[in-house]
This record gives C-alpha cells, sequence and structure tokens, in this order.
C-alpha cells in the first residue's frame, strides 16, 4: 500500500488516496488534501460539512447519502461542489478520512 | 487515475487482427482496464485461499510457491464436480459465431476480447493438461502450458468480461461464456488474486447483509428518510416496518437503491407502490442487499450470500419474497438458487398476488417474484391508477439489463409497466434490445472509475443505440431495472449520449401513481418541477 508523509505524519492511503484506516485521520490529513484538491482555506462551510461526515460515519460506519449530507448541512450538491471541486465524495468524504463506498454505487 | 480518450478518439477501433499466433502475444496489462486488486485485509477474514498484497503492475504477482499446483487441482476439481464446464471446454468448434457480438470486442478491437478466444485462454490450459490430443500434439492440438503469463493473461481479459451472456445467445452449441469466466476467475481467486470492487462489496455483505455495508440503524433511518422526501411532494406519510415477523411478503433490492442517486428514486417508488396497494409486506436490516457480488467470486461465496435471505423470509415468517430492481440477482435466483439453497424453506409458499391473485407458477420453486412482473399484474388488473402525463416532459427508452433479459427471460413486462407509465417511449434498435440487448459496459464487479477507458469501450454499442434514439426521437430518459445500471449508465450517457437521462422502473411508475389522498403533484421524485404543473 502506498504511504504520504505529510508535514512529519506518514498516512497509509489506497490507490486513489483515500486513507486506509479512518483512525489515522488528524488535522494535518486536512491540510494535506486541502492542497491536492487546490482548497485555498477551510471556511467554516467546509467545516460544518467535515464534521457532519465524520459524525455520521462514526455513527453508521458509512457515508452518508448525497441528499441526506445535503439536508443536514443545509447545502445543495452544486454547492457542495463549489466548496470542494472533486465533489462529496473524492472531495469531502476523503478529506474526512472517510473510505470510498463500492458496489452498485 | 489514467486519462480517459474523448469519444472520438475512442472511435478509432483498429479490428485488424495481428499477424502472430495469439499464443505467442503476451499480455499487456495497460492502465485504464485494469481494477485495483483485491486486499489482504479483505480477502483474509472471508476465508479466501492465499491472501496477499500485490500489484497488477508489477513483474511479480506474488503468487503461491505451489501455484502450478493449485490451478491444476483446481481446475480438475472443477472438471469434476460440473459436466458442464467439461462439456463447455470440450465441444466448441471455432466457428466465430460469438465474435463479434460482445461488447468489449466491438469497443477495444482486441482479438483476446472475442468471447471464442477468451475462453480459449482457458480451454488452451485444459487441453494440455486434461486431453490426449492435447497432451501429445500440444499447440497443434491447441494446447499450451501453464506459465505465469497465462495467469496474467486471465486476470486481464476475465475481467474485461462481465458475464452478460450476449455471446452465449448467438452460440449454436449453447455454450455458456459466462460459466467458462466464472471458473476461471474462481481459479484465479484460488491464487489470491481477485478485485477490490469485487471483494470489498462481498466482505461488506458478509458482515452487514448488504454490498455498501450499511448497518441496521443507518438502513432504517435511510429508509425514513426516503419516506419525508416521499411526504414532501404526495403529502402521504408512509411507516414500512423492519424486521418484523409475520407478514406475508419480505421485500428485497439492491443496496444501491437504498444509497445512491438514482436508485433512491426507484426505491421511493417501491415504497409509494406498496402502500397505495396496501401490501403486506416488511423490510430486512439483515436481508438488506438482493445482489450477490459472491456471483462474481465463486460458488461458495454465492451461496453463502444467497442463503440469508431465504434464512431471514424463514426467520420472519414470510410466505414469499418480493425482489426490486436487481440484475445479477436474478441470475443467481434462477439459475443457481435452488441446487445451492434449495429447496426454499417449508414455510414458504408458491407466490399469489395479494391484489389480483394471480399464481406465480414461474416462481413456485424460487418463491422469489420479480417486482416488474408484479406490478405489470397489477396494471394489467387495473389495480393501480396512473396519470402518465406527468411523464410527459420524458422520452423513455428502456435499457433490458442483461441477466432479467438472458437469464430469466424478463422481456415484456418492463416494457408494459413503462408504457402504462409513459405516454412516450420509444425501443432502441431491435438487435441491442430483449434478448440481444448490450451490457452496460461495468457488469460483474466492473463499475469501478480507475478502469473508466475500458467501460467506455464496453459501453459503446449501447452508448450508439442510445445516441440513435436520441437523435431520432428525443429520447431523454433511459429506464432500466438493475442497480449496476443505475449506477453505470448515467457515466454511459454522459460519453455517449450527453442529455439522457438515466432512471429505474419504479421511479416513472411513482411519478405517475395517483394515490388515494395524494395532494396536487407539481413536483416529481427528484423535487424537480413538473412541467405544466407547478403551483399556480
Amino acid at each position: 500500500m502506498a504511504e504520504i508523509t505529510y508535514e512529519g505524519k506518514t498516512f497509509e492511503v489506497d490507490e486513489d488516496g483515500f486513507l486506509l484506516k479512518f483512525e489515522e485521520w488528524c488535522p494535518e490529513w486536512v491540510e494535506y488534501v486541502k492542497e491536492s484538491e487546490g482548497i485555498s482555506e477551510i471556511t467554516e462551510d467546509h467545516q460544518k460539512i467535515l464534521d457532519f461526515l465524520q459524525d455520521y460515519y462514526k455513527k453508521n460506519g458509512i457515508a452518508p447519502m448525497v441528499r441526506i449530507l445535503s439536508k443536514n448541512t443545509g447545502f445543495k450538491l452544486k454547492q457542495v461542489y463549489e466548496l470542494f471541486p472533486s465533489g462529496p465524495g473524492k472531495g469531502a468524504c476523503k478529506m474526512a478520512g472517510l473510505p470510498k463506498p463500492t458496489g452498485c454505487v | 487515475m489514467a486519462k480517459i480518450p474523448s469519444p472520438e478518439e475512442l472511435m478509432q477501433v483498429s479490428y485488424d487482427m495481428p499477424r502472430e499466433n495469439w499464443m505467442d502475444t503476451k499480455p499487456e496489462i495497460t492502465e485504464g482496464a485494469v481494477a485495483y486488486p483485491a486486499k489482504k485485509v479483505t480477502m483474509e477474514p472471508l476465508g479466501m485461499p492465499n491472501p496477499h498484497d500485490w500489484n497488477p503492475f508489477e513483474e511479480d504477482w506474488h503468487l503461491p510457491e505451489n501455484w502450478e499446483e493449485i490451478i491444476y487441482n483446481g481446475l480438475k476439481e472443477r472438471l469434476e464436480k460440473y459436466r458442464s464446464l467439461k462439456l463447455f471446454m470440450d465441444i466448441c468448434v471455432r466457428c466465430g459465431a460469438c465474435a463479434d457480438k460482445c461488447h468489449y470486442f466491438i469497443g477495444s478491437g482486441d482479438p483476446k476480447n472475442m468471447p471464442v478466444l477468451r475462453a480459449e485462454l482457458l480451454r488452451s490450459v485444459y487441453r494440455k493438461d486434461f486431453t490426449t490430443a492435447g497432451k501429445i500434439l500440444g499447440k497443434l492440438a491447441g494446447a499450451r502450458k501453464l506459465d505465469k503469463d497465462v495467469i496474467k493473461e486471465w486476470f486481464y481479459y476475465f475481467y474485461q468480461c462481465t458475464e452478460c451472456r450476449r455471446c452465449s445467445l448467438y452460440c449454436p452449441y449453447g455454450i455458456d461464456t459466462a460459466e467458462i469466466t466464472m471458473m476461471a476467475r474462481e481459479l484465479l481467486h484460488e491464487l489470491g488474486l481477485g478485485l477490490h470492487w469485487i471483494m470489498d462489496p462481498v466482505s461488506n455483505c458478509n458482515r452487514t447483509g448488504n454490498h455498501l455495508g450499511i448497518t441496521p440503524h443507518a438502513f432504517k433511518e435511510i429508509v425514513e428518510f426516503l419516506c419525508e422526501d416521499i411526504e414532501e411532494v404526495t403529502g402521504i406519510s408512509i411507516n414500512p416496518t423492519f424486521n418484523e415477523p409475520g407478514h406475508e411478503v419480505l421485500f428485497i433490492t439492491p443496496s444501491g437503491d437504498a444509497f445512491a442517486e438514482p436508485g433512491i428514486y426507484t426505491f421511493m417508488g417501491y415504497l409509494m407502490l406498496f402502500e397505495e396497494i396496501g401490501l403486506d409486506y416488511t423490510l430486512s436490516t439483515y436481508a438488506s442487499e438482493g445482489g450477490n457480488f459472491g456471483l462474481f467470486t465463486s460458488s461458495s461465496m454465492m451461496k453463502k450470500l444467497n442463503a440469508k435471505m431465504y434464512a431471514e423470509a424463514e426467520r420472519l415468517g414470510s410466505k414469499w419474497i418480493l425482489g426490486g430492481e436487481c440484475g445479477h440477482m436474478w441470475r443467481v435466483i434462477n439459475q443457481y438458487m435452488s441446487t445451492m439453497n434449495g429447496p426454499a424453506p417449508s414455510c414458504m409458499e408458491t407466490p399469489v398476488s395479494p391484489i389480483t391473485g394471480t399464481v406465480f407458477e414461474n416462481a413456485a420453486e424460487t418463491k422469489m417474484v420479480h417486482i416488474a412482473e408484479f406490478t405489470a399484474d397489477l396494471i394489467k388488473h387495473n389495480k393501480i391508477r396512473l396519470d402518465p402525463s406527468r411523464n410527459d416532459h420524458l422520452n423513455v427508452t428502456y435499457h433490458d439489463s442483461c441477466n432479467p433479459a438472458r437469464a430469466m427471460g424478463l422481456m415484456d413486462e418492463p416494457r408494459e409497466v413503462l408504457k402504462a407509465a409513459c405516454n412516450n417511449f420509444y425501443e432502441m434498435p431491435e438487435n441491442t434490445i430483449r434478448e440481444q440487448t448490450f451490457c452496460c459496459g461495468a457488469g460483474s464487479g466492473l463499475n469501478t472509475d480507475e478502469i473508466m477507458e475500458i467501460r467506455m469501450r464496453g459501453a459503446l454499442p449501447r452508448g450508439n443505440a442510445l445516441r440513435h434514439v436520441q437523435e431520432k426521437h428525443g429520447v431523454n430518459m433511459m429506464s432500466c431495472v438493475c442497480a449496476i445500471d443505475r449506477a453505470t449508465l448515467p457515466p454511459l450517457a454522459d460519453y455517449w449520449a450527453p442529455g439522457v437521462d438515466v432512471s429505474g422502473m419504479h421511479e416513472l411508475v411513482a411519478n405517475a401513481l395517483v394515490m388515494k389522498g395524494e395532494k396536487k403533484r407539481t413536483m416529481d421524485l427528484r423535487q424537480e418541477e413538473l412541467p405544466g404543473m407547478e403551483d399556480e
């Protein structure tokens, strides 16, 4: 598996650069993904989405579906894309340290 | 992730055949055509043999030391167990009727994607080890020695087959090519070689009951969330039961319908229909998956994952199972279930529609009815009211999902349902529909993004047919009855026929469904305004 070192921290990631272990998530990971996603600054809006994703994941063991994310944070899908250019999955979930969903999706 | 060529670039497919003998060409493992390998941490807890981490782009795939013996014994065991495999290995006369029927061959021009040659990759090894002619005459008899390149070639090409069985339709001998692929994948799994996109869902399903790993409380919460959206659109409050014993019907659909768009709208459609007809049913948070990625793994895994549906029906005392819009689940149910896990529990009965009294004799053995049959029967008996004008802004076509069409012969029912729910229905060309339907290009567990190039190549024939009806009839919606389709057809349409949207069948049914006590519909299930029906 690939390893990424950023600001003294080492992260194990999958082929798409998602964290392999949610427990390894830390603020440095956010900084790292922020740079690779081309996001200039983590705003309150970003934080609101990240917090919701992590809370949901801790409670349910999966990422929320997009409509649940939208309804709970109040951001329409278009706004999520404005905040996270790679979208809710490859952008926001990745930054929040959630694994990528597989199956009929 | 590999960059995907433009449709114009991708369409330049060369069908020139190489001069050298196919046995002398080495496999080239290219990016965009080979998916991520399954991880050791996924394979190990499932008890899969020889779990290890490896990389298809590296020279050494870290095969177990006795890998040749494993393949020999694995093939021997399967030849003894399945008379069909022995037959399929022996009877092919290489007539080539299947050669140009495969979507991957059409889209790639790679000769080893001709089904006859893909099967030959395995057949040549069979000849060498298990036939007298092959043992004596070797290459002259089409036999070749197994080496590590053969293993790589198998991995590359048997995961460029979606087990769609279109080629089988044209085989004069009726060779089930999908079963050859299934056997080759089983042998690869013996060596610890599998795909992440298949094994991760298998692992989830084994652990939580569904491919996505939705936990019971999350499943319940998701369905309740969908019910809130239904209320928003219709004004009707629905409260389905979960894991409740004593209901006549257990309803099971793919977990993709409970997670991803546009599948969730189809799930809402099921719930609305059941509410309207007063169906006595329950949902299970344990048997929360209709699909079965075990079909793409091994017969033992398929058997294990299939068993939970019947175990749950027995536990809850359900008389029969109503199955949602899933594709490969119906291949498992119709072709394998009764010899794997059958007979169904004795408490189950031959399904009878409680609304129309129709006896589903075709499901007497499996006790499982496809929802398209169920709804078509309701429509035929005038048991539901539909207002198709609500779908008038849609010009709809139907993509026959491979397995419901070719593995269970479900071809007329979906069309009857769609024509009742939509005024504007147009067929794609006849050699691309019904039993001749073309794959979405990513079935059998290949619906992962890193192989988007080969997916779009495989999607070319379906995309071309779709583009045709888009230009000719203004088609803007392609309906289907498979959750993999609902995930794979949107990128297909975006690439080959931009502007066409994708829906499940029951999304369109529910949009047209006139429900008792509903408020005036101004929105569809996606909460988009219905043209001509906006609030005044």
